[in-house]
Protein backbone atom coordinates (compact mmCIF):
# COMPACT_ATOMS: atom_id res chain seq x y z
CA UNK A 1 0.00 0.00 0.00
CA UNK A 2 1.73 3.24 -1.05
CA UNK A 3 0.51 6.55 -2.81
CA UNK A 4 2.94 6.50 -5.46
CA UNK A 5 3.62 3.58 -7.56
CA UNK A 6 7.22 1.98 -6.82
CA UNK A 7 8.81 0.03 -10.25
CA UNK A 8 7.96 -3.32 -9.94
CA UNK A 9 11.05 -5.58 -10.51
CA UNK A 10 10.38 -7.07 -13.41
CA UNK A 11 7.87 -6.02 -15.93
CA UNK A 12 7.26 -9.24 -17.49
CA UNK A 13 3.45 -10.45 -17.38
CA UNK A 14 2.31 -12.69 -14.77
CA UNK A 15 0.52 -15.69 -15.69
CA UNK A 16 -2.43 -14.15 -14.11
CA UNK A 17 -3.93 -10.87 -16.10
CA UNK A 18 -3.38 -7.32 -14.46
CA UNK A 19 -6.90 -5.11 -14.01
CA UNK A 20 -6.69 -1.97 -12.73
CA UNK A 21 -9.99 -1.17 -10.61
CA UNK A 22 -10.49 2.35 -9.74
CA UNK A 23 -12.81 3.86 -6.94
CA UNK A 24 -11.30 1.42 -4.81
CA UNK A 25 -12.55 3.25 -1.83
CA UNK A 26 -16.35 2.58 -2.03
CA UNK A 27 -18.08 -0.50 -1.14
CA UNK A 28 -19.23 -1.79 -4.79
CA UNK A 29 -15.44 -1.88 -6.08
CA UNK A 30 -14.53 -3.69 -3.07
CA UNK A 31 -17.24 -6.16 -3.95
CA UNK A 32 -15.88 -6.35 -7.66
CA UNK A 33 -12.71 -7.00 -6.05
CA UNK A 34 -13.59 -9.59 -4.08
CA UNK A 35 -15.55 -11.45 -6.89
CA UNK A 36 -11.99 -10.93 -8.94
CA UNK A 37 -9.65 -12.22 -6.59
CA UNK A 38 -7.58 -14.67 -7.17
CA UNK A 39 -8.45 -15.23 -10.47
CA UNK A 40 -6.65 -11.73 -11.55
CA UNK A 41 -3.86 -9.85 -10.31
CA UNK A 42 -5.51 -6.59 -9.24
CA UNK A 43 -4.46 -3.01 -8.92
CA UNK A 44 -6.84 -1.03 -6.55
CA UNK A 45 -6.98 2.57 -6.68
CA UNK A 46 -9.11 5.65 -5.88
CA UNK A 47 -8.40 9.45 -5.38
CA UNK A 48 -10.26 10.15 -2.49
CA UNK A 49 -9.03 7.96 -0.11
CA UNK A 50 -6.25 5.32 0.55
CA UNK A 51 -7.84 1.79 1.03
CA UNK A 52 -5.66 -1.32 2.53
CA UNK A 53 -7.37 -3.92 0.56
CA UNK A 54 -4.95 -6.85 1.45
CA UNK A 55 -1.28 -7.98 1.03
CA UNK A 56 -1.30 -9.34 -2.32
CA UNK A 57 -3.78 -5.71 -3.78
CA UNK A 58 -1.20 -3.02 -4.63
CA UNK A 59 -3.66 -0.09 -3.40
CA UNK A 60 -2.93 3.95 -4.34
CA UNK A 61 -4.61 7.53 -3.67
CA UNK A 62 -3.88 9.03 -7.01
CA UNK A 63 -5.25 12.04 -8.40
CA UNK A 64 -6.11 10.94 -12.17
CA UNK A 65 -5.35 13.68 -13.97
CA UNK A 66 -1.81 14.02 -12.46
CA UNK A 67 1.13 12.88 -14.22
CA UNK A 68 1.96 10.22 -11.36
CA UNK A 69 -0.79 8.17 -12.55
CA UNK A 70 0.68 7.29 -15.81
CA UNK A 71 3.74 5.48 -13.74
CA UNK A 72 0.77 3.15 -12.86
CA UNK A 73 0.06 1.76 -16.34
CA UNK A 74 4.37 1.98 -16.44
CA UNK A 75 4.84 -0.49 -13.68
CA UNK A 76 2.14 -2.82 -14.53
CA UNK A 77 0.96 -4.52 -17.85
CA UNK A 78 -2.70 -3.76 -17.06
CA UNK A 79 -4.90 -5.92 -19.44
CA UNK A 80 -8.13 -4.51 -18.22
CA UNK A 81 -9.68 -1.53 -16.12
CA UNK A 82 -12.96 -1.29 -14.79
CA UNK A 83 -13.63 1.78 -13.94
CA UNK A 84 -16.04 2.34 -10.88
CA UNK A 85 -14.48 5.85 -9.40
CA UNK A 86 -16.86 8.41 -10.28
CA UNK A 87 -17.87 10.72 -7.55
CA UNK A 88 -21.51 10.88 -7.07
CA UNK A 89 -23.56 13.90 -7.56
CA UNK A 90 -23.90 14.04 -3.74
CA UNK A 91 -20.85 14.73 -3.09
CA UNK A 92 -18.00 17.38 -3.67
CA UNK A 93 -18.27 20.37 -5.45
CA UNK A 94 -19.53 20.75 -8.53
CA UNK A 95 -16.03 21.56 -10.05
CA UNK A 96 -14.10 19.06 -8.32
CA UNK A 97 -16.77 16.36 -9.47
CA UNK A 98 -15.96 17.54 -13.10
CA UNK A 99 -12.00 17.73 -12.79
CA UNK A 100 -12.39 14.05 -11.70
CA UNK A 101 -15.44 12.45 -13.28
CA UNK A 102 -14.76 14.21 -16.85
CA UNK A 103 -10.87 15.05 -17.13
CA UNK A 104 -9.99 12.09 -14.90
CA UNK A 105 -11.67 9.93 -16.96
CA UNK A 106 -10.07 11.39 -19.97
CA UNK A 107 -6.68 11.24 -18.85
CA UNK A 108 -7.61 6.61 -17.47
CA UNK A 109 -9.10 6.36 -21.40
CA UNK A 110 -6.20 8.04 -22.82
CA UNK A 111 -3.54 5.83 -21.07
CA UNK A 112 -6.00 2.76 -21.51
CA UNK A 113 -5.10 3.43 -25.47
CA UNK A 114 -1.45 4.29 -25.23
CA UNK A 115 -1.10 1.24 -23.02
CA UNK A 116 -2.94 -1.28 -25.23
CA UNK A 117 -5.44 -2.06 -22.89
CA UNK A 118 -8.17 -4.56 -24.21
CA UNK A 119 -10.84 -3.97 -22.13
CA UNK A 120 -12.39 -1.19 -20.33
CA UNK A 121 -15.41 -1.02 -17.91
CA UNK A 122 -16.96 2.38 -16.94
CA UNK A 123 -19.69 3.16 -14.49
CA UNK A 124 -22.20 5.36 -15.37
CA UNK A 125 -25.70 6.05 -13.46
CA UNK A 126 -29.49 6.03 -15.23
CA UNK A 127 -29.30 9.95 -13.78
CA UNK A 128 -27.98 10.63 -17.20
CA UNK A 129 -31.61 10.14 -18.93
CA UNK A 130 -33.00 13.01 -16.79
CA UNK A 131 -35.96 12.67 -14.43
CA UNK A 132 -38.58 14.43 -16.97
CA UNK A 133 -42.32 14.41 -16.91
CA UNK A 134 -42.62 13.00 -20.71
CA UNK A 135 -40.14 9.91 -20.26
CA UNK A 136 -41.32 6.50 -21.01
CA UNK A 137 -41.41 3.82 -19.07
CA UNK A 138 -38.32 1.11 -19.86
CA UNK A 139 -36.06 3.65 -21.30
CA UNK A 140 -33.76 1.95 -23.77
CA UNK A 141 -29.99 2.54 -24.46
CA UNK A 142 -30.62 4.71 -27.18
CA UNK A 143 -32.81 7.00 -25.48
CA UNK A 144 -31.07 10.89 -25.21
CA UNK A 145 -29.58 11.62 -22.54
CA UNK A 146 -31.47 14.63 -20.72
CA UNK A 147 -30.08 15.11 -17.17
CA UNK A 148 -27.47 17.98 -18.22
CA UNK A 149 -30.55 19.83 -19.67
CA UNK A 150 -32.17 19.57 -16.57
CA UNK A 151 -30.04 20.40 -14.17
CA UNK A 152 -25.80 21.74 -14.13
CA UNK A 153 -25.02 19.60 -11.64
CA UNK A 154 -25.83 16.06 -13.78
CA UNK A 155 -23.55 17.95 -16.38
CA UNK A 156 -20.40 15.88 -14.87
CA UNK A 157 -21.99 12.28 -15.62
CA UNK A 158 -23.43 12.58 -18.65
CA UNK A 159 -19.87 14.30 -20.26
CA UNK A 160 -18.20 10.97 -18.36
CA UNK A 161 -20.55 9.26 -20.56
CA UNK A 162 -20.26 11.47 -24.17
CA UNK A 163 -16.36 10.88 -23.41
CA UNK A 164 -16.60 6.94 -23.11
CA UNK A 165 -19.20 6.97 -25.74
CA UNK A 166 -16.20 8.80 -28.28
CA UNK A 167 -13.51 6.49 -27.24
CA UNK A 168 -15.48 3.38 -27.55
CA UNK A 169 -16.30 4.53 -31.21
CA UNK A 170 -12.33 6.23 -31.79
CA UNK A 171 -10.50 3.61 -30.15
CA UNK A 172 -12.60 0.01 -30.80
CA UNK A 173 -9.89 -2.01 -29.52
CA UNK A 174 -10.32 -0.55 -25.90
CA UNK A 175 -13.66 -2.68 -26.00
CA UNK A 176 -15.35 -0.25 -23.61
CA UNK A 177 -18.63 -1.15 -21.99
CA UNK A 178 -20.68 1.60 -20.56
CA UNK A 179 -22.82 0.35 -17.63
CA UNK A 180 -26.11 2.69 -16.68
CA UNK A 181 -27.11 1.05 -13.51
CA UNK A 182 -30.59 1.97 -11.93
CA UNK A 183 -30.30 3.35 -7.91
CA UNK A 184 -27.40 0.76 -6.26
CA UNK A 185 -28.14 -0.21 -2.76
CA UNK A 186 -27.37 -2.24 0.22
CA UNK A 187 -24.67 -3.02 2.84
CA UNK A 188 -21.91 -0.32 2.65
CA UNK A 189 -23.73 2.18 -0.24
CA UNK A 190 -23.32 5.47 0.61
CA UNK A 191 -25.25 7.13 -2.05
CA UNK A 192 -27.86 9.62 -1.96
CA UNK A 193 -31.04 6.59 -2.03
CA UNK A 194 -29.41 4.09 0.28
CA UNK A 195 -29.41 7.30 2.57
CA UNK A 196 -32.79 8.12 2.56
CA UNK A 197 -33.54 4.24 2.81
CA UNK A 198 -31.33 4.37 5.97
CA UNK A 199 -33.12 6.86 7.79
CA UNK A 200 -36.07 6.83 9.92
CA UNK A 201 -37.43 9.75 8.24
CA UNK A 202 -36.76 10.73 4.76
CA UNK A 203 -38.22 13.39 2.57
CA UNK A 204 -40.74 13.10 -0.23
CA UNK A 205 -42.34 15.46 -2.56
CA UNK A 206 -45.98 15.78 -1.52
CA UNK A 207 -48.57 14.12 -4.04
CA UNK A 208 -45.36 12.38 -6.04
CA UNK A 209 -43.83 8.94 -5.58
CA UNK A 210 -42.25 8.00 -8.74
CA UNK A 211 -41.26 4.86 -9.82
CA UNK A 212 -38.07 3.29 -8.83
CA UNK A 213 -35.93 -0.01 -9.64
CA UNK A 214 -33.34 -0.83 -7.12
CA UNK A 215 -30.40 -3.50 -7.19
CA UNK A 216 -28.21 -4.48 -5.00
CA UNK A 217 -24.72 -3.96 -4.72
CA UNK A 218 -23.81 -7.85 -4.78
CA UNK A 219 -25.98 -8.32 -7.86
CA UNK A 220 -24.73 -5.28 -9.68
CA UNK A 221 -21.03 -6.31 -8.06
CA UNK A 222 -22.14 -9.92 -9.96
CA UNK A 223 -22.65 -7.81 -13.20
CA UNK A 224 -19.90 -5.77 -13.22
CA UNK A 225 -17.68 -9.28 -13.01
CA UNK A 226 -19.67 -10.42 -15.90
CA UNK A 227 -19.31 -7.59 -17.92
CA UNK A 228 -15.77 -7.97 -17.56
CA UNK A 229 -15.44 -11.34 -18.70
CA UNK A 230 -15.80 -10.71 -22.50
CA UNK A 231 -14.83 -7.58 -24.21
CA UNK A 232 -18.49 -6.30 -25.21
CA UNK A 233 -18.48 -3.43 -26.78
CA UNK A 234 -21.40 -1.35 -26.05
CA UNK A 235 -24.13 0.28 -23.35
CA UNK A 236 -26.49 -1.31 -21.53
CA UNK A 237 -28.81 -0.54 -18.69
CA UNK A 238 -28.24 -2.60 -15.62
CA UNK A 239 -31.63 -3.02 -13.64
CA UNK A 240 -33.82 -5.90 -12.09
CA UNK A 241 -37.54 -6.35 -13.87
CA UNK A 242 -38.73 -5.60 -10.87
CA UNK A 243 -40.25 -1.58 -9.97
CA UNK A 244 -41.77 0.00 -6.71
CA UNK A 245 -42.76 3.91 -6.15
CA UNK A 246 -40.67 5.80 -4.10
CA UNK A 247 -43.11 6.00 -1.33
CA UNK A 248 -43.46 2.53 -0.98
CA UNK A 249 -40.02 1.35 -0.75
CA UNK A 250 -40.09 3.73 2.37
CA UNK A 251 -42.55 2.25 3.77
CA UNK A 252 -41.02 -1.27 3.27
CA UNK A 253 -37.95 -0.06 4.78
CA UNK A 254 -39.81 1.39 7.63
CA UNK A 255 -39.31 4.78 6.75
CA UNK A 256 -41.60 7.44 7.09
CA UNK A 257 -41.83 10.45 4.31
CA UNK A 258 -41.51 13.81 5.31
CA UNK A 259 -43.92 15.37 2.66
CA UNK A 260 -42.13 18.41 1.28
CA UNK A 261 -44.23 21.20 -0.65
CA UNK A 262 -44.00 20.22 -4.12
CA UNK A 263 -46.02 22.83 -6.65
CA UNK A 264 -44.89 25.50 -7.61
CA UNK A 265 -41.91 23.44 -8.82
CA UNK A 266 -39.45 25.87 -7.42
CA UNK A 267 -40.53 25.12 -3.98
CA UNK A 268 -39.22 22.15 -3.14
CA UNK A 269 -35.72 22.93 -4.84
CA UNK A 270 -35.59 25.85 -2.79
CA UNK A 271 -36.44 24.44 0.32
CA UNK A 272 -33.75 21.70 -0.26
CA UNK A 273 -31.34 24.28 -1.01
CA UNK A 274 -31.95 26.51 1.77
CA UNK A 275 -31.66 23.69 4.37
CA UNK A 276 -29.07 22.81 2.61
CA UNK A 277 -30.09 19.18 2.51
CA UNK A 278 -27.42 16.39 1.85
CA UNK A 279 -29.47 13.83 2.03
CA UNK A 280 -32.15 14.69 -0.68
CA UNK A 281 -29.72 17.41 -2.89
CA UNK A 282 -31.81 20.48 -5.04
CA UNK A 283 -30.74 19.11 -8.19
CA UNK A 284 -32.32 15.34 -7.50
CA UNK A 285 -35.54 16.47 -6.66
CA UNK A 286 -36.75 15.78 -10.00
CA UNK A 287 -35.99 12.09 -9.57
CA UNK A 288 -38.21 11.99 -6.73
CA UNK A 289 -40.95 13.31 -8.57
CA UNK A 290 -40.67 11.64 -12.31
CA UNK A 291 -39.76 8.55 -12.83
CA UNK A 292 -36.59 7.38 -15.02
CA UNK A 293 -37.47 3.44 -15.26
CA UNK A 294 -34.72 1.70 -17.73
CA UNK A 295 -34.90 -1.41 -19.42
CA UNK A 296 -31.88 -3.80 -18.57
CA UNK A 297 -33.03 -6.92 -20.87
CA UNK A 298 -29.91 -5.93 -23.43
CA UNK A 299 -27.62 -6.13 -21.21
CA UNK A 300 -29.35 -9.49 -19.68
CA UNK A 301 -30.00 -11.02 -22.86
CA UNK A 302 -26.10 -9.83 -23.79
CA UNK A 303 -24.36 -11.28 -20.75
CA UNK A 304 -26.80 -13.42 -19.26
CA UNK A 305 -27.54 -11.80 -16.28
CA UNK A 306 -30.24 -12.53 -13.71
CA UNK A 307 -30.44 -10.64 -10.45
CA UNK A 308 -30.29 -12.69 -7.13
CA UNK A 309 -31.45 -10.23 -4.61
CA UNK A 310 -35.51 -9.65 -4.83
CA UNK A 311 -36.43 -6.04 -3.38
CA UNK A 312 -38.34 -7.56 -0.58
CA UNK A 313 -34.04 -8.76 0.48
CA UNK A 314 -33.03 -5.16 -0.45
CA UNK A 315 -35.40 -3.33 1.97
CA UNK A 316 -35.23 -5.72 4.91
CA UNK A 317 -31.56 -4.74 5.37
CA UNK A 318 -32.86 -1.24 5.68
CA UNK A 319 -35.32 -1.87 7.77
CA UNK A 320 -33.34 -4.35 9.74
CA UNK A 321 -30.15 -1.68 9.97
CA UNK A 322 -33.26 0.39 12.22
CA UNK A 323 -33.90 -2.16 14.81
CA UNK B 1 -49.83 -0.18 3.28
CA UNK B 2 -52.34 0.18 6.01
CA UNK B 3 -54.64 2.83 4.58
CA UNK B 4 -54.75 0.41 1.17
CA UNK B 5 -55.72 -2.62 3.55
CA UNK B 6 -58.66 -0.31 5.23
CA UNK B 7 -59.95 1.14 2.05
CA UNK B 8 -59.69 -2.50 0.38
CA UNK B 9 -61.65 -4.12 3.09
CA UNK B 10 -63.71 -1.42 3.46
CA UNK B 11 -65.27 -1.07 -0.22
CA UNK B 12 -64.02 -3.79 -2.28
CA UNK B 13 -66.37 -7.29 -2.16
CA UNK B 14 -65.28 -10.59 -2.26
CA UNK B 15 -67.26 -11.10 -5.67
CA UNK B 16 -65.01 -8.01 -7.21
CA UNK B 17 -61.94 -9.48 -5.96
CA UNK B 18 -62.26 -12.97 -7.19
CA UNK B 19 -63.52 -10.93 -10.35
CA UNK B 20 -60.62 -8.86 -10.68
CA UNK B 21 -58.18 -11.70 -9.75
CA UNK B 22 -59.00 -13.68 -13.28
CA UNK B 23 -57.29 -11.01 -15.31
CA UNK B 24 -53.35 -11.71 -15.51
CA UNK B 25 -51.53 -8.78 -14.83
CA UNK B 26 -47.67 -9.08 -15.21
CA UNK B 27 -47.07 -6.92 -11.97
CA UNK B 28 -43.69 -7.02 -10.19
CA UNK B 29 -42.71 -8.83 -6.23
CA UNK B 30 -44.63 -5.67 -5.03
CA UNK B 31 -47.61 -5.71 -7.13
CA UNK B 32 -46.17 -3.01 -9.24
CA UNK B 33 -45.40 -2.83 -13.25
CA UNK B 34 -42.76 -0.48 -14.63
CA UNK B 35 -46.08 1.86 -15.70
CA UNK B 36 -47.13 2.40 -11.87
CA UNK B 37 -50.03 0.43 -12.56
CA UNK B 38 -50.67 -1.54 -8.82
CA UNK B 39 -52.91 -4.03 -8.26
CA UNK B 40 -54.05 -3.33 -4.91
CA UNK B 41 -55.26 0.27 -5.47
CA UNK B 42 -57.05 -0.26 -9.05
CA UNK B 43 -59.43 -2.95 -6.98
CA UNK B 44 -60.62 -0.02 -4.45
CA UNK B 45 -60.69 2.23 -6.97
CA UNK B 46 -62.72 0.13 -9.35
CA UNK B 47 -65.14 -0.64 -6.48
CA UNK B 48 -65.26 2.84 -6.11
CA UNK B 49 -66.42 4.20 -9.52
CA UNK B 50 -69.07 0.53 -9.28
CA UNK B 51 -71.74 3.03 -7.83
CA UNK B 52 -70.78 6.20 -10.11
CA UNK B 53 -70.80 3.49 -13.20
CA UNK B 54 -73.84 1.88 -12.09
CA UNK B 55 -75.97 4.56 -10.36
CA UNK B 56 -74.58 7.92 -11.08
CA UNK B 57 -74.41 7.63 -14.81
CA UNK B 58 -76.74 4.71 -15.09
CA UNK B 59 -73.98 3.33 -17.93
CA UNK B 60 -75.69 0.74 -20.41
CA UNK B 61 -72.87 -0.54 -22.44
CA UNK B 62 -73.48 -2.63 -26.21
CA UNK B 63 -71.24 -4.52 -27.84
CA UNK B 64 -68.18 -4.91 -25.18
CA UNK B 65 -67.41 -8.07 -26.15
CA UNK B 66 -66.22 -6.57 -29.17
CA UNK B 67 -63.22 -6.03 -27.24
CA UNK B 68 -60.86 -9.30 -28.15
CA UNK B 69 -60.40 -11.93 -24.90
CA UNK B 70 -57.04 -11.02 -25.64
CA UNK B 71 -53.87 -9.91 -27.18
CA UNK B 72 -52.76 -6.07 -27.91
CA UNK B 73 -56.68 -4.11 -29.22
CA UNK B 74 -56.77 -0.19 -29.41
CA UNK B 75 -60.13 1.15 -27.92
CA UNK B 76 -61.13 3.92 -29.65
CA UNK B 77 -62.76 6.48 -28.52
CA UNK B 78 -64.43 10.15 -28.61
CA UNK B 79 -63.32 12.32 -25.83
CA UNK B 80 -65.90 14.80 -23.92
CA UNK B 81 -66.60 16.59 -20.35
CA UNK B 82 -63.32 18.16 -18.80
CA UNK B 83 -62.47 15.21 -17.01
CA UNK B 84 -61.25 11.27 -17.88
CA UNK B 85 -64.69 9.81 -16.74
CA UNK B 86 -65.27 8.92 -20.53
CA UNK B 87 -61.92 6.60 -19.91
CA UNK B 88 -63.01 5.35 -16.65
CA UNK B 89 -66.31 4.14 -17.61
CA UNK B 90 -64.78 2.67 -20.42
CA UNK B 91 -61.80 1.15 -18.28
CA UNK B 92 -64.71 -0.21 -15.61
CA UNK B 93 -67.26 -1.66 -18.24
CA UNK B 94 -63.93 -3.61 -19.72
CA UNK B 95 -62.89 -4.73 -16.46
CA UNK B 96 -66.41 -5.52 -15.46
CA UNK B 97 -67.63 -7.54 -18.10
CA UNK B 98 -68.31 -11.04 -17.56
CA UNK B 99 -66.42 -13.09 -20.15
CA UNK B 100 -63.35 -12.64 -19.61
CA UNK B 101 -62.61 -9.16 -18.45
CA UNK B 102 -59.74 -7.05 -18.88
CA UNK B 103 -57.46 -4.28 -17.32
CA UNK B 104 -57.37 -1.62 -20.72
CA UNK B 105 -54.47 1.00 -20.17
CA UNK B 106 -55.78 4.61 -20.69
CA UNK B 107 -53.13 6.84 -22.56
CA UNK B 108 -53.03 9.98 -21.05
CA UNK B 109 -52.53 13.78 -22.02
CA UNK B 110 -48.61 14.89 -21.19
CA UNK B 111 -49.65 17.39 -18.38
CA UNK B 112 -50.95 14.48 -16.21
CA UNK B 113 -47.71 13.69 -14.81
CA UNK B 114 -47.18 17.01 -13.21
CA UNK B 115 -50.34 17.27 -11.03
CA UNK B 116 -49.86 16.39 -7.71
CA UNK B 117 -51.33 12.90 -6.87
CA UNK B 118 -53.83 12.81 -9.90
CA UNK B 119 -50.86 12.02 -11.74
CA UNK B 120 -49.85 8.98 -9.62
CA UNK B 121 -53.31 7.81 -9.05
CA UNK B 122 -53.53 7.37 -12.53
CA UNK B 123 -51.07 5.54 -13.04
CA UNK B 124 -51.92 3.49 -9.71
CA UNK B 125 -55.12 2.94 -12.15
CA UNK B 126 -53.14 1.53 -15.35
CA UNK B 127 -53.02 5.45 -17.12
CA UNK B 128 -50.11 5.95 -18.94
CA UNK B 129 -48.51 9.08 -20.37
CA UNK B 130 -49.67 8.76 -24.07
CA UNK B 131 -46.20 8.50 -25.52
CA UNK B 132 -45.68 6.63 -28.95
CA UNK B 133 -43.03 4.59 -26.88
CA UNK B 134 -45.25 3.79 -24.24
CA UNK B 135 -48.31 2.56 -26.59
CA UNK B 136 -45.74 0.39 -28.40
CA UNK B 137 -44.59 -1.42 -25.27
CA UNK B 138 -48.12 -1.60 -24.56
CA UNK B 139 -48.98 -3.33 -27.44
CA UNK B 140 -45.72 -5.51 -27.49
CA UNK B 141 -47.53 -6.50 -23.82
CA UNK B 142 -50.43 -7.99 -24.82
CA UNK B 143 -52.61 -4.62 -23.28
CA UNK B 144 -56.23 -2.93 -24.41
CA UNK B 145 -55.34 0.40 -24.81
CA UNK B 146 -57.97 2.89 -24.40
CA UNK B 147 -56.78 5.95 -26.28
CA UNK B 148 -59.00 9.62 -27.60
CA UNK B 149 -57.37 10.90 -30.91
CA UNK B 150 -58.72 13.96 -30.25
CA UNK B 151 -56.55 14.31 -26.46
CA UNK B 152 -57.42 17.71 -24.86
CA UNK B 153 -59.08 19.05 -28.27
CA UNK B 154 -61.87 16.74 -27.48
CA UNK B 155 -61.99 16.84 -23.99
CA UNK B 156 -61.60 20.65 -23.13
CA UNK B 157 -64.40 21.42 -26.15
CA UNK B 158 -67.56 23.35 -25.44
CA UNK B 159 -70.79 22.46 -24.57
CA UNK B 160 -72.00 24.11 -27.70
CA UNK B 161 -69.78 21.88 -29.99
CA UNK B 162 -70.94 18.48 -28.16
CA UNK B 163 -71.02 15.34 -30.07
CA UNK B 164 -68.72 16.98 -32.92
CA UNK B 165 -65.46 15.07 -33.19
CA UNK B 166 -62.41 17.20 -33.18
CA UNK B 167 -59.25 16.80 -35.44
CA UNK B 168 -57.86 12.94 -34.51
CA UNK B 169 -54.16 12.66 -34.47
CA UNK B 170 -52.83 9.63 -36.71
CA UNK B 171 -50.53 8.07 -34.33
CA UNK B 172 -53.07 5.33 -33.29
CA UNK B 173 -53.43 4.60 -37.07
CA UNK B 174 -49.72 3.50 -37.69
CA UNK B 175 -49.23 1.77 -34.32
CA UNK B 176 -51.86 -0.38 -35.14
CA UNK B 177 -50.52 -1.43 -38.44
CA UNK B 178 -46.78 -1.67 -37.69
CA UNK B 179 -48.14 -3.97 -34.23
CA UNK B 180 -50.88 -5.65 -36.05
CA UNK B 181 -53.51 -4.48 -33.82
CA UNK B 182 -57.66 -4.32 -34.32
CA UNK B 183 -58.77 -1.19 -33.55
CA UNK B 184 -62.62 -1.16 -31.27
CA UNK B 185 -64.26 2.11 -31.80
CA UNK B 186 -66.32 3.28 -29.05
CA UNK B 187 -69.13 5.92 -29.52
CA UNK B 188 -69.46 7.63 -26.00
CA UNK B 189 -72.56 9.54 -25.49
CA UNK B 190 -73.64 11.56 -22.00
CA UNK B 191 -70.25 12.98 -20.95
CA UNK B 192 -70.71 15.45 -23.12
CA UNK B 193 -73.58 16.35 -20.65
CA UNK B 194 -71.39 15.74 -17.15
CA UNK B 195 -69.44 19.10 -17.21
CA UNK B 196 -71.35 21.28 -19.65
CA UNK B 197 -68.42 24.05 -20.39
CA UNK B 198 -69.19 27.83 -22.07
CA UNK B 199 -65.92 29.32 -22.06
CA UNK B 200 -62.37 28.52 -21.35
CA UNK B 201 -60.18 31.11 -19.85
CA UNK B 202 -57.08 30.89 -21.94
CA UNK B 203 -54.88 32.85 -19.95
CA UNK B 204 -55.13 31.61 -16.80
CA UNK B 205 -54.72 28.16 -18.26
CA UNK B 206 -51.45 29.18 -19.60
CA UNK B 207 -50.61 30.35 -16.22
CA UNK B 208 -51.16 27.76 -14.48
CA UNK B 209 -49.69 25.30 -17.03
CA UNK B 210 -52.87 23.66 -17.50
CA UNK B 211 -54.34 22.75 -21.25
CA UNK B 212 -58.17 24.44 -20.09
CA UNK B 213 -59.89 26.27 -17.46
CA UNK B 214 -63.53 26.20 -18.43
CA UNK B 215 -65.99 28.33 -17.60
CA UNK B 216 -68.75 25.30 -15.88
CA UNK B 217 -70.66 24.57 -12.92
CA UNK B 218 -68.38 22.90 -9.81
CA UNK B 219 -70.47 19.67 -10.19
CA UNK B 220 -70.52 16.97 -12.36
CA UNK B 221 -73.80 16.13 -13.51
CA UNK B 222 -75.33 12.64 -13.64
CA UNK B 223 -76.13 11.95 -17.44
CA UNK B 224 -77.04 9.19 -18.36
CA UNK B 225 -73.99 7.45 -20.63
CA UNK B 226 -74.29 4.86 -22.84
CA UNK B 227 -70.76 3.24 -24.25
CA UNK B 228 -71.54 1.67 -27.58
CA UNK B 229 -68.49 -0.72 -28.44
CA UNK B 230 -67.89 -1.56 -32.59
CA UNK B 231 -67.01 -4.18 -34.12
CA UNK B 232 -63.42 -4.33 -34.88
CA UNK B 233 -61.15 -2.88 -37.84
CA UNK B 234 -58.09 -4.16 -38.68
CA UNK B 235 -55.64 -2.67 -41.14
CA UNK B 236 -52.86 -4.06 -43.43
CA UNK B 237 -49.55 -3.40 -41.87
CA UNK B 238 -48.44 -1.22 -45.61
CA UNK B 239 -45.63 1.23 -46.56
CA UNK B 240 -48.69 3.94 -46.72
CA UNK B 241 -48.07 7.66 -47.51
CA UNK B 242 -49.56 10.16 -44.70
CA UNK B 243 -52.62 10.63 -46.76
CA UNK B 244 -53.96 7.18 -47.33
CA UNK B 245 -53.03 6.84 -43.10
CA UNK B 246 -55.67 9.79 -42.68
CA UNK B 247 -58.18 7.90 -44.92
CA UNK B 248 -57.74 5.15 -42.12
CA UNK B 249 -58.24 7.48 -39.74
CA UNK B 250 -61.00 8.88 -40.94
CA UNK B 251 -62.44 5.14 -41.69
CA UNK B 252 -62.20 5.09 -37.75
CA UNK B 253 -63.75 8.31 -36.89
CA UNK B 254 -66.91 7.45 -39.55
CA UNK B 255 -67.14 4.19 -37.47
CA UNK B 256 -67.08 6.31 -33.99
CA UNK B 257 -69.97 9.17 -35.82
CA UNK B 258 -71.62 5.97 -36.31
CA UNK B 259 -71.85 4.55 -32.76
CA UNK B 260 -72.53 8.28 -31.23
CA UNK B 261 -75.41 8.95 -33.41
CA UNK B 262 -76.50 4.84 -32.39
CA UNK B 263 -76.46 6.23 -28.95
CA UNK B 264 -78.25 9.55 -29.50
CA UNK B 265 -80.65 8.07 -31.04
CA UNK B 266 -80.93 5.17 -28.29
CA UNK B 267 -80.84 8.09 -25.13
CA UNK B 268 -84.56 8.81 -23.79
CA UNK B 269 -83.25 11.89 -22.37
CA UNK B 270 -79.68 13.38 -21.13
CA UNK B 271 -80.97 12.61 -17.88
CA UNK B 272 -83.33 9.12 -18.43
Amino acid sequence: MSTTPKPSPTRTRSRKKTVLVTGAAGALAQQVINRLRGKYQIVAVDFRELTYLSDDIPSYKIDFTKRVFEDLFKTYAFDSVIHLGRISSSEETRLRRYNANVLGTQKLLDLSHKYGISHVVVLSTFHVYGASPYNPALIEETAPLKAAELTMDLVDSVELENLANIYLWRYPDLNITILRPCNIVGPGVKNTMSRLLSHSFSPVLMGFSPMMQFIHIDDMADAIELAHRQPIRGVYNVAPNDWVSYQEALDQCNCTGIPLPSIPPVLPKAITRLMNLKMFPSYLVNYFKYPVVINGKAFEKKFGFKPQRPLKEIFRYYKEVKD
Amino acid sequence: MGLKSYLKNLLVSKELDAHLDRIEKPVGTLGFDPWGFNLETSKIALAFFASAYERYFRVKTNGVDNVPSQGPVLIIANHSGQLPIDGILIGYAVANREKDPRYPRAMIERFFPTVPFLGNLLNQLGAVLGDPTNCARMLENDEAVIVFPEGIRGSGKLYKDRYQLQRFGSGFVHLAMKHNTPIVPVGVVGCEETIPAIANIKPLAKMLGVPYVPVALPFIFPAKVILNFGKPIYFENEDLTEEQVTRRVEKVKKAINGLIAKGLEERQGVFE
